[in-house]
């Protein structure tokens, strides 16, 4: 079973280069631009058939390692 | 005073650190990450450089290391540790130190030396200091903005746990002498215990003056006091 783990920093933890992004993006002539925030993208396979066991096991993973929970926010979802 | 060096791949200071911990007459030993014994040591060192190329983030990898249950081990039965740059990154990663290292608010790698501030003078690594004494101190690093928790930060502040901060050669803690965008200029701190230091500057690249200045030298000599 696929599942993806996206990862921003929280909101109030400073994304420097994030914003370098949205300034050149304003730069380049997107003047409607509101925010960018930068993050982690990871792709993760589980051998496990129940969705609820194995997401809970990427919940894990994501606990224990891929994220920092001081300034980091993460969202799984099954793919 | 018996210390280990703890190597990673990709560290890059551990043998910086080892010259000078020998130099102040520590009988050391370097100790590869996959051991999952650690000699009989009074101070363990985690070095600096890239462990792992700082992967996922710096220092995550190495603080899931075999050795790291064995210093967390020991770090709760009152040894001492030091983690310089990315050893400090480690730290945080393990939970021994909390908050984190974010990266440098210009997003630009720093190299260079800088003032920093002794705080806090009354802990086991820096004695033999004088408090406000102005050191300098190299720095080179690309994640060195230390960040917590306003809890935390009280904590920090009240219990005296703030090591040094970033100065500028007169003393004057502000924006302007903060070179990465840390937490109240915070370059080196201490847990509750006072038993685990870590800190961005490197010391051990200030124990010669024939390359640098000796004002890295008090840090070693305080932790044989």
């Amino acid at each position: 079973m696929k599942f993806s783990v996206t990862v921003t920093l929280k909101k109030d933890v400073l994304d420097p280069q994030g914003k370098v992004v949205e300034n050149t993006l304003v730069n380049m002539g997107m003047d409607d631009l509101k925010n960018v925030r930068q993050g982690k993208y990871f792709q993760i396979e589980v051998d496990d058939s129940d969705q609820i066991t194995a997401e809970k096991k990427v919940d894990e993973m994501c606990k224990k390692i891929l994220v920092n929970l001081i300034i980091e926010d993460y969202k799984i979802s099954k793919i | 005073m018996r210390s280990s060096v703890i190597v990673f791949p990709g560290s890059n200071c551990d043998r910086d650190v080892a010259v000078a911990l020998e130099k102040m007459q520590f009988k050391n030993q370097m100790v590869w990450h996959k051991e999952t014994k650690l000699p009989k040591s009074d101070l363990i060192v985690l070095p600096g450089g890239f462990s792992y190329g700082d992967y996922l983030r710096s220092g995550a990898i190495a603080g899931k290391s075999l050795i790291i249950d064995e210093i967390i081990k020991a770090a709760n039965s009152g040894c001492l540790i030091l983690g310089i740059c990315n050893g400090f990154q480690i730290l945080t990663e393990t939970g021994l130190l909390k908050g984190t290292l974010l990266r440098n608010k210009n997003l630009k790698f720093i190299n260079k030396d800088v003032h920093i501030k002794v705080i806090n003078n009354s802990t086991k690594f820096s004695n033999k200091y004088k408090n406000n004494q102005i050191l300098k101190i190299n720095i080179a690093h690309n994640e060195g903005n230390y960040f917590t928790d306003s809890n935390h930060l009280d904590e920090l502040n009240k219990e005296g746990l703030i090591a040094f901060k970033y100065c500028d050669e007169k003393g004057n803690i502000n924006n302007n002498s903060n070179p990465n965008g840390s937490l109240e200029n915070i370059a080196g701190i201490l847990n509750l215990k006072k038993n685990i230091l870590g800190m961005m500057p490197h010391p051990e690249r200030m124990v010669d003056e024939i390359i640098s200045n000796k004002d890295g030298i008090n840090l070693f000599t305080s932790l044989l006091n």
